[in-house]
């Protein structure tokens, strides 16, 4: 069995007296495609943001390749609220902001694209390269570090290459078509170097056709880069097609996990999140 | 972002050599207290503190208010710092000469405006900078009035002269020097914005939460760029003190800042030329085109209505209000002027009359 | 027994100031709450209203010179509304804030054009300008009369919110814009609405505030106004008993700082107290959290 390079556990977010997240414990392993899937509102986004450092969970302990990156437990007012399990369980607070998680290797896009929409396509991609650089203000101001932002330059040009928009790099960001925006958005995070790529409804807004298409770039990157791909997604056919795993989320809490055909045959699944309705019908 | 070439810089270069000689013909020229120089020198002042204040607000997306705040400092420590040992005990007439026992050279005391400043900006960026837009804004804004009170306080008067004036510092006559001093200046600041760092600041204003998410650390970020704003805002506040050839903490109110925001606004948030543009022509209308709208007039037995002291500023702050309004880009957008830039536009325009013909 | 002789006066200045500052923090809060704009020309438009009175009084009499004042105040605060800021209502939030700063530019200029640059007397008041003696201490009815109207306002106000049709129609604007514009509720109407409050209640404090002063020029406003306004954030902004609440807070230990003989610092220590606030609690005392959706 191959290594795990994403630890959850007992992760739960509450805010104020909703538990958006409750007490959810998942693994991803080296090589994976996983996904997370459940109905609206499941708790799925904020899973990830417990997981890229923009929420503190409110308890429990997230580790990246064998080291935690996020650890709390409830302080202040939520130790009285606190709804969850597992209170007494972690002692320890361990709070990293998103830059620092991404550095260590974990990229991520958003659900509701947030590209850098005044710069351009290059400028977007560039970004990625800043965190690794070894300039600093100076060096940087009076272009001392030739050397280093021509080489920044030129894999940002690579990787533009490789995901066939380098035609496009002089185009400012906000001013593209949604479905390459999608494709922007992804590229930059590759540009981070990341082990572990986070996905948030990728082929949100997309047709079929379209869908097909993502599901093989899907999986070149992960081949090509050697990535691992955790992602959220509501397009069944997608999830299905590509997934090794699947878990499914309901008000917040883990409701089953398996490959893609256990899920689809977990009755469990099949009330909460494909409805109720289709089986009185 | 497109290749520079060798001989746009080498164009723009040559260009700005020729504007140094005509300013450096005109100060030969003209009388020292002209109306024209004076818009020369305070343009070049606003111009170097626009920009400053641009870097902040227009490039990395922070709503700052406390540029007048950074000035004063800037403007305090130069003249604290380069009044000659001999002049102190008239200036400090209060306060037995003062404390400081030394002076240095003018340059050393603009550079140390600049870094007092961002010292201050540094202190202060720590906590504010965590605050959201408006909130920013009010917190840098009480922070200027802050250090107006401190400035003004009697028992600081050994360092600052109380609520008296600073003054025999060296000054400048020249408008070459002010010239000189702001364009160096914001060269550095382009420099900054077209460098990694600069990069980093703009992908903040566009959407921090993206540009956390590509391994930005955003408090370090935002705070580098307060420091550097600060920094210039101070060598700006001592070039300022140079001009007036007096300091005093009591004219650099929020008002101050508000009047730097709408140049920078009217320039172009996020464009360096037009902050430099919006400040020249800001202190030209200001000091001088507008000015006939001062004085009464009469033309034959006809007493020109409106026309007295005072409505010149009000014709004035109609014409922002209008640009506020229906020219929420300012002049020049967030475009620069530049050499490339003239020359792909002719190219293009040539192109299209080509194509159309 | 000695110490309270000593220092009530400043207690009642403060009282009284704290009141003042009420009345303008309301307008600050309530555009804030439904704008999401901090109206820079707020503390402008309280000047504006101390000269209106000057000049009303300078040809009319009282009883007349202060309905007009009211009225006048109030149609400037709508014609700045639909002037400079319902153009700009789909613009960033900071062009707003930026036309908001153009308008204070330009009422200030105005005023100063008008008067010349001359500080103008304020007329004295019959009534309030009146000295009385509270306990040991003499001093302006206007002083003692402030805090009530203030509260008296205040829960009027509430009343207005709280249960009729507009005050409705505020608090769901104030509450989501974009859905109570779907559900029906005309939006300019609310916000002209807020604005005519606002300038309402200013115009109120200035008479109160500047029948303290013998004379009012174009910059009067400006500290006042900014102080109004940290009051605001102070109580968290958006929140009326906050903004009532902090404007006491803030008018009474700002009296205090000037009886310690810190007179200098009654001003910064206003900012410093809502730099502190925020740090500690960026939505101030009542204010709500709101978290940005990722």
């Amino acid at each position: 069995m191959s290594q795990n390079i994403l630890k959850a556990e007992d992760i739960t977010m509450q805010f104020g007296g909703v538990v958006a997240v409750n007490n959810l414990s998942l693994e991803v392993n080296e090589g994976e495609i996983v996904a997370l899937i459940g109905p609206n509102g499941a708790g799925k986004t904020t899973a990830f943001n417990c997981i890229t450092g923009v929420y503190e969970p409110t308890n429990g302990r997230v580790s990246f390749c064998g080291t935690p990156i996020v650890e709390s437990y409830p302080t202040g007012k939520m130790k009285k609220q606190y709804l969850g399990e597992n209170a007494g369980k972690y002692t320890r607070r361990i709070v990293n902001t998103p830059d620092v998680i991404t550095k260590a290797g974990i990229a991520r896009t958003f659900q509701n694209i947030r590209l850098f929409s005044s710069m351009t396509v290059f400028e977007n991609v560039l970004i990625a390269k800043h965190m690794r650089a070894k300039q600093n203000l100076f060096t940087a101001t009076f272009r001392l570090n030739h050397a280093e932002e021509q080489r920044m330059r030129s894999e940002t040009m690579e990787l533009l290459k490789m995901q066939d928009l380098d035609h496009l790099k002089d185009e400012i960001a906000g001013s593209l078509p949604y479905g390459i925006q999608r494709r922007l958005e992804i590229a930059r995070a590759l540009a981070t170097d990341p082990k572990l790529l986070l996905l948030d409804e990728p082929a949100a807004g997309m047709n079929p056709q379209e869908t097909q298409e993502l599901t093989d770039f899907i999986r070149q990157i992960r081949d090509e880069y050697h990535l691992t791909i955790f992602m959220i997604e509501h397009h069944m056919d997608l999830v299905m097609q590509i997934s090794d795993r699947v878990y499914v989320l309901d008000f917040g809490k883990l409701l089953a996990t398996g490959t893609p055909e256990e899920i689809q045959n977990n009755p469990r699944v099949i009330e909460a999140y494909l409805g109720v309705s289709e089986e009185d019908a | 972002m497109k290749k520079t070439r060798t001989s746009d810089i080498v164009i723009s270069v040559c260009l700005y050599l020729v504007l140094l000689g005509f300013i450096l013909f005109l100060d030969r020229t003209l009388p020292a207290t002209d109306i024209a120089l004076t818009v020369l020198k305070k343009g070049c002042i606003y111009s170097l503190v626009a920009v400053s204040m641009n870097l902040l607000n227009g490039f990395t997306g922070l709503f700052s208010l406390g540029q007048a705040g950074f000035m004063m400092i800037g403007g305090y420590t130069y003249a604290i710092l380069t009044i000659p040992v001999e002049a102190r005990d008239s200036v400090y007439q209060y306060f037995n000469g003062g404390i400081v026992r030394f002076s240095v050279p003018f340059w050393v005391g603009l550079i140390a405006a600049g870094i007092v400043a961002a010292i201050f900006a540094w202190l202060i960026g720590l906590p504010v900078l965590r605050l959201k837009s408006d909130y920013l804004a009010i917190a840098t804004l009480g922070f200027a009035e802050i250090m107006r009170a401190f400035f003004q306080w009697d028992s600081l008067g050994v360092l600052t002269n109380g609520s008296n004036m600073l003054r025999k510092y060296p000054a400048f006559r020249s408008t070459v020097f002010p010239f000189v001093t702001a364009s160096l200046c914001i060269g550095i600041i382009v420099l900054i914005i077209n460098s990694s760092y600069g990069r980093a600041f703009r992908a903040i204003r566009d959407d921090e939460i993206a540009a956390e998410a590509m391994g930005i650390n955003l408090a370090k970020h935002k705070r580098m760029s307060f420091c550097i704003s600060s920094f210039f805002a101070g060598v700006g506040g001592a070039l300022l003190a140079m001009y007036q050839t007096s300091i005093q903490a009591a004219p650099f109110k929020s008002a101050m800042t508000y009047e730097i925001l709408l140049i920078v606004v009217i320039g172009g948030l996020g464009s360096v030329t037009g902050s430099c543009i919006g400040s020249f022509l800001f202190i030209a209308c200001s000091e001088w085109w507008l000015r006939f709208l001062d004085a009464e007039t009469t033309i034959g037995t006809f007493r020109v209505p409106l026309l007295r002291s005072g409505f010149r500023k009000v014709v004035f702050s109609v014409i922002i209000m209008l640009i506020v309004l229906f020219a929420q880009k300012g002049i020049m957008g967030n475009k620069e002027f530049s050499v490339s830039g003239i020359r792909d536009w002719l190219t293009k325009k040539k192109q299209k009359k080509e194509a159309g013909a | 027994m000695d110490f309270l002789s000593k220092n009530l006066p400043y207690l009642l200045a403060g009282i009284s100031v704290g009141g003042q500052y009420a009345l303008i923090a309301i307008g600050y809060t309530m555009v804030y709450g439904i704008l999401r704009l901090i109206n820079f020309a707020h503390g402008d438009i309280f000047t504006v209203a101390g000269l209106i009175l000057i000049y009303a009084t300078t040809i009319l009499p009282l009883y007349i010179s202060i309905p007009l004042t009211l009225v006048a105040t109030v149609a400037l605060g709508y014609i700045v509304e639909r002037a400079a800021y319902k153009p700009l209502r789909n613009a960033p939030r900071m062009s707003v804030m930026i036309s908001a700063i153009g308008v204070s530019y330009l009422l200030q200029n105005l005023a100063l054009y008008i008067t010349g640059g001359l500080a103008q007397t304020y007329p004295a008041i019959p009534f309030i300008s009146n000295t009385i003696s509270v306990g040991p201490a003499t001093t302006k009815v206007v002083t003692v009369i402030t805090p009530i109207l203030t509260i008296i306002l205040v829960i009027a106000l509430m009343q207005l919110i709280g249960h009729t049709k507009i005050g409705m129609a505020m608090r769901a604007v104030a509450n989501d814009f974009e859905t109570s514009r779907l559900m029906g509720i005309k939006v300019d109407t609310v916000i002209s609405m807020t604005f005519i409050i606002g300038s309402f209640l200013a115009a109120v404090g200035s008479i109160l505030y500047f029948a303290n002063y013998p004379s009012v020029i174009p910059t009067s406003g400006a500290m006042p106004g900014l102080k109004a306004f940290v009051a605001a954030v102070f109580g968290g902004i958006g929140s009326i008993p906050g903004a009532v609440i902090g404007a006491f807070i803030i008018g009474i230990s700002e009296n205090i700082i000037k009886g310690l003989g810190w007179t200098t610092f009654s001003d910064a220590f206003t900012f410093a107290l809502l730099i502190i606030v925020l740090l500690v609690k960026p939505t101030g005392l009542f204010g709500e959290k709101a978290t940005d959706k990722v």
